[in-house]
């Protein structure tokens, strides 16, 4: 592409250029292809030693003694650590979103462990086998007890961590329908009530977690870590370790996938660094598979219950969404998983929609992000409109052109408030059709049936929120900086980090045709967090549309910068300034011209030269903040065969229509859904982490755990249906989509196979025994191990019913009055405010104030100990929050509505 | 724990190094003899990225000793290219094709590739595909394998299948 620089403020279009939106090589590959990548195992430092955990057998218990007296004396080891050697660090293991956690997590386990595989033990050794020799021999005595593993578990059981009430790690939402909602469903024509259980993923990146720690001195410290964002590493690693006066370094050249598991570091990463400061010594873990499989945090886990009403025609009426998801011990983030919520209508009509939905801590290893968390929306509402259209009698098709939202009927809003202006499912879903030829299926699916095999369609629409920024302290903007060097070659800096998105491949062909350069001439730098400025990485389908504007930005002011300087040097207008090949040239005029190295050596060495005022240099730098969201939408086609005799599923087509913007390459965009898609195969057929009722791993290894490989997965066709959106260059994120949309589409292909013999329950993975079961009327899945116990567990004493709490009688006079520190279970975390409230009779005032700033309350009553008040918010939204508290003596408890957020515990006592 | 002598040739040099017994092949060439293109995923067998070839079969260095490979030959992702820096034809197929994202995966890819095809080799295409289900990839959803695994076997169509037939 020519020079067509100049700034713009939103997209025009599809942009394409010489470079944007072709199919180029990656810049990435020839390293990677020769083994030259640099991943975090690759990289060693004078002086480093390696570390080994012992690990807890069992899944709940307390620690009655620990002797290391054996694996000390193994020839080679420096130090053995237990979490007494770290207290003194007292680290807060915070969130993504820097929120404390709602349970004491510590790197290594502190008299208790609460899942098989919790670091217990650290040695320190001269390399990694004689740390594995040593950590063998260490002696931990257990007192075990009976473990909560399944999210019925925790429903009933013991709380999981002493002193909490429940197993409640997070809930928002309405315990009982809302009355108007409740009265919606019973009166509509037909209400489906359809259930998804989803299994237990492992995140599985092929690079497993790793770690190098590099104190340098007290004040300075290197991390070389496997992770998502080397930024995001550094600004955690500083709030959690509570040294800011620490100069942190992070570095991450290659990072063999991510996912989600590696967004920052936790028990093990944590324990390393500790460990590195305190042993003043290089250390480096290296996690292995078994490790991964058994200790890394794991994904998904999650049933839901979606109640759908619609009327004869297949119109949605009403819906209610009841979700649970398995937290594990400590998860990386206490979540109940709004967004799945938010999000499980907003493509559709639907008028009325209500939830409960709750986070549970078991006895398992805890629970972190996995590509498009909240996916089960698509798949639960996808699942449900299928088995709605058999009931009703509908194509699954017309049940969706039906309900999508059209372009045409846009600008609106969700049923959740979201606002909705240019998503395109419906419009996706044509252009699917237009490619796939369903009433051909249909005839080939019905002479197939009269054979005996068993084919399905599977079809499934969907939106994703995508490069979202500004709503979330951590969700930022990007920054691109970027020079012409006086060789004329152009190097950048950026914010993004590439576990494989190739973000150095895009960003270049982005810099090459803004500038006028070769794509050759561009390298493009990311991977270390002294450098550049701050981004979450890969997190939330981001770094395409938010870093890819800001490349253009940048960019396109450093070619202003050219063009002027030019103009000055060889006395022309700007406008009639051409770059092109690194070449500058002059329209109508071509004596005059002059390379982009001549340019820059003058604008680097050369001062004097310059145009009176121009700063010397050829050097930009922008950071984008992009619109607070973009959506992504797509509809999938698959077609199956199913086994009559094996129950095995056989994936004879798979077409995807997707709109994602500009594509900045077609090639690295079909990867990214690919891959996405090949991962839903596997959480739909293969993949289960799997436990025996005391919390056993049945899935250590991968002879176990079922990853799919090329045999299991189809080729994917693509329908691009692509409409530019409102952020600069018109990208739209692809990053999860695949994973998400690919689950839905797979299970509606099968249970359309298996229409003839009855509902297939969508409890993934649906393994060959389970489709055999359904095919053959009875149960023909294998009976689930039972482990033997060894010595009987003491049986933790069963939860006493809570009390609720507003029947509490307080003991003494009621004191109000005052200030009072308080904590809202809200989805992005607990948030810490401290209350002031005044009385006078029956009228309360005071305000709440937190790091955000503080706030007045308005219409406020007081009566007895129960206080009444609300608070008006802009962010993230405009809400209403209602607080209901009651206090007790120095406790204040109660619950905080948050509009269509539902409720939020709060709790707290008196300052 | 014993040790022992043992030499070999690595990507056309000569090795030599003094292994524990238990040392394996794929630790010995990433920690001793710098060879950090071997990439362990799974350290039993299942994977494929520490695929190497040893007197030119294809093998997982994870599952073999260091002292097993005693007066071998070794070629690992590093020893394909060319001394100019020119990729081998799996890689360029490789490349051209998007056939790797986080490249974790990669090095063991290739070496089955090239294992398999090449001069004198007759592998179709049923056969390579049929090889590479032994690496398990989590990024690509194996297409640009495919479309590689498609173009370098011997009863590939078009002139792109030359590239790999020929090497
Ligand atoms: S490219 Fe990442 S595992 Fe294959």
């Amino acid at each position: 592409m020519t020079n067509m620089n100049a700034p713009e403020e939103k997209s025009a279009g599809i942009l394409t250029g010489k470079y944007i939106g072709q199919r180029v090589h990656r810049k990435e590959d020839p390293r990677l292809l020769t083994g030259h990548g640099q991943f975090v195992d690759d990289v060693s430092v004078p002086g480093q030693l390696h570390v080994a955990f012992t690990r807890s057998p069992v899944a709940r218990a307390s620690i009655v003694s620990i002797s290391s007296d054996y694996a000390r004396e193994v020839p080679g080891v420096h130090a053995i650590y237990t979490q007494q050697d770290l207290a003194d660090f007292n680290v807060d293991m915070i969130s993504f979103f820097l929120a404390s956690p709602d349970v004491k997590t510590t790197p290594l386990a502190d008299g208790r462990v609460a899942y098989v595989g919790e670091p217990v033990v650290m040695v320190i050794a001269d390399s990694r086998a004689i740390a594995e020799d040593a950590a063998s021999l260490v002696e931990v005595e257990y007192a075990e007890e009976t473990p909560l593993i399944t999210i019925d578990d925790a429903r009933h059981g013991a709380p999981v961590h002493p002193g909490r009430e429940d197993n409640i790690a997070a809930q928002m939402g309405e315990e009982e329908i809302d009355e108007d909602l409740e009265a919606l469903l019973q009166a509509a024509p037909h209400l489906v009530t359809h259930k998804v259980v989803h299994q237990r993923i492992s995140q599985s990146p092929m690079e497993t977690r790793g770690v190098l720690a590099d104190p340098e001195g007290p004040k300075e410290l290197t991390l070389y870590i496997t992770c998502q964002s080397p930024h995001m590493v550094e600004r955690w690693t500083s709030l959690a370790l509570g040294k800011p006066d620490m100069a942190i370094r992070v570095i991450a050249k290659d990072v063999g996938g991510g996912f989600g598991l590696k967004n920052h570091p936790w028990k093990e990463e944590v324990a390393v660094i500790l460990a590195a400061l305190k042993f003043r010594r290089p250390l480096k873990w290296i996690e292995d598979r078994y490790e991964n499989l058994i200790g890394a945090n794991q994904a998904r886990e999650q049933e839901m219950t979606l109640q759908v009403a619609l009327d004869n025609d297949g119109k949605l009426l009403a819906s209610h969404g009841d979700y649970s998801c398995n937290n594990g011990a400590f998860p990386q983030l206490s979540e109940c998983n709004i967004a799945v919520h938010m999000f499980v209508w907003g493509a559709y009509k639907m008028p009325a929609y209500g939830f409960l939905t709750r986070g549970w801590y078991t006895n398992t290893v805890g629970y972190a992000a996995y590509r498009g968390p909240w996916a089960m929306e698509s798949l639960v509402r996808e699942t449900a409109l299928d088995v709605a259209a058999r009931r009703l009698g509908i194509d699954p098709i017309e049940i969706r052109r039906k309900n999508l939202v059209t372009l045409s009927e846009q600008p609106t809003e969700s049923c959740m408030q979201i606002p909705l202006e240019d998503v395109t499912p419906a419009e996706c879903l044509e252009k699917l059709l237009g490619y796939f030829d369903v009433d051909a299926f249909r005839r080939e699916q019905a002479e197939a049936r009269e054979q005996g095999r068993y084919l399905g369609l599977g079809i499934a629409a969907y939106i994703e929120p995508t490069g979202s920024a500004g709503a979330i302290a951590t969700m930022t903007g990007e920054l691109a900086q970027v020079r012409i060097e006086p060789t004329g070659k152009v190097t950048a800096t950026m914010s993004t980090h590439s576990q494989g998105h190739g973000t150095q491949t895009t960003m270049a062909q982005i810099f090459a045709d803004r500038l006028g350069v070769s794509y050759e001439d561009v390298s493009v730098f990311e991977g270390d967090s002294s450098r550049g400025g701050f981004s979450p990485g890969a997190a939330g389908s981001r770094q395409g549309v938010i870093a890819g504007g800001a490349a253009i930005l940048a960019a396109d002011k450093l070619a202003e910068k050219v063009r002027t300087l030019a103009a000055h040097l060889l006395q022309v207008e700007a406008a009639a300034i051409a770059i092109d090949a690194g070449q500058i040239s002059v329209a109508g005029n071509p004596d005059k011209s002059i390379s982009l190295g001549e340019l820059a050596n003058i604008a680097y060495g050369e001062p004097d030269r310059l145009p009176p005022g121009m700063e010397s240099g050829l050097e930009a730098q922008h950071r984008y903040q992009p619109p607070p969201m973009t959506f992504a939408s797509a509809a999938n086609a698959c077609v199956v065969e199913v086994d009559r005799d094996t129950g095995f599923v056989k994936i004879q087509r798979w077409i995807s229509s997707e709109d994602c913007g500009t594509p900045l390459n077609p090639a690295v965009v079909e990867g990214q859904v690919s891959g996405g898609l090949a991962q839903a195969i596997g959480m739909v057929l293969l993949e289960e982490v799997g436990f025996d009722e005391r919390g056993n791993p049945t899935a250590a290894t991968y002879k176990d755990y079922m990853m799919p490989a090329i045999s299991d997965i189809p080729t994917f066709e693509f329908v691009h249906a692509n409409t530019p959106s409102q952020s600069v260059g018109g990208m739209r994120g692809v990053g999860e989509g695949g994973a998400i949309i690919g689950a839905p589409t797979l299970v509606n292909a099968i249970a359309d196979a298996l229409a003839p013999f009855g509902e297939v329950e969508v409890n993934l993975p649906l393994t060959p025994a389970k489709l055999l079961s359904v095919m053959e009327g009875r149960d023909l899945t294998p009976p689930k191990v039972v482990a033997p116990v060894a010595v009987e567990p003491v049986a933790p004493a069963p939860v006493a019913e809570p009390v609720p709490a507003a029947d509490a009688t307080p003991a003494g006079p009621v004191v109000i009055d005052g200030d009072w520190k308080m904590i809202l279970s809200t989805p992005m975390g607990p948030q810490e405010m401290q209350g002031h409230f005044e009385t006078s009779g029956d009228n309360l005032s005071g305000y709440l104030s937190s790091p955000e700033g503080q706030m007045e309350f308005t219409g406020s009553v007081v009566n007895g100990n129960n206080l009444v008040f609300d608070l008006k918010v802009t962010k993230p939204m405009k809400i209403t929050l209602k607080y209901n508290l009651l206090i007790d003596g120095d406790k204040i408890s109660g619950k905080c509505k948050m509009g269509i957020f539902g409720s939020a515990k709060l709790t707290g006592e008196r300052l | 724990m014993s040790n022992h002598k043992i030499e070999l040739t690595i990507n056309g040099r000569q090795y030599s190094g003094d292994v524990e017994a238990r040392t394996s092949l794929a630790d010995f060439l990433r920690d001793d003899a710098g060879f950090t293109g071997v990439h362990l995923g799974c350290e039993h067998g299942v994977c494929g990225a520490c695929t190497i070839t040893v007197d030119g079969r294809a093998v997982r260095s994870c599952l073999m000793l260091a002292v097993q490979a005693n007066g071998a030959t070794v070629v690992t992702a590093e020893g394909l290219a060319a001394e100019d820096g020119t990729l081998h034809p799996v890689q360029q197929v490789m490349m051209e094709e998007h056939a790797l994202q986080c490249g974790f995966c990669t090095p063991g890819v290739v070496m089955t590739l090239a294992s398999l095809t090449g001069e004198g080799k007759q592998c179709s295409q049923a056969q390579i595909e049929g090889a590479m289900s032994g690496h398990i990839c989590r990024c690509t959803g194996y297409q640009g394998i495919r479309r590689s695994a498609a173009r370098l076997a011997y009863d590939a169509m078009g002139d792109s299948a030359q590239q790999g037939g020929d090497a």
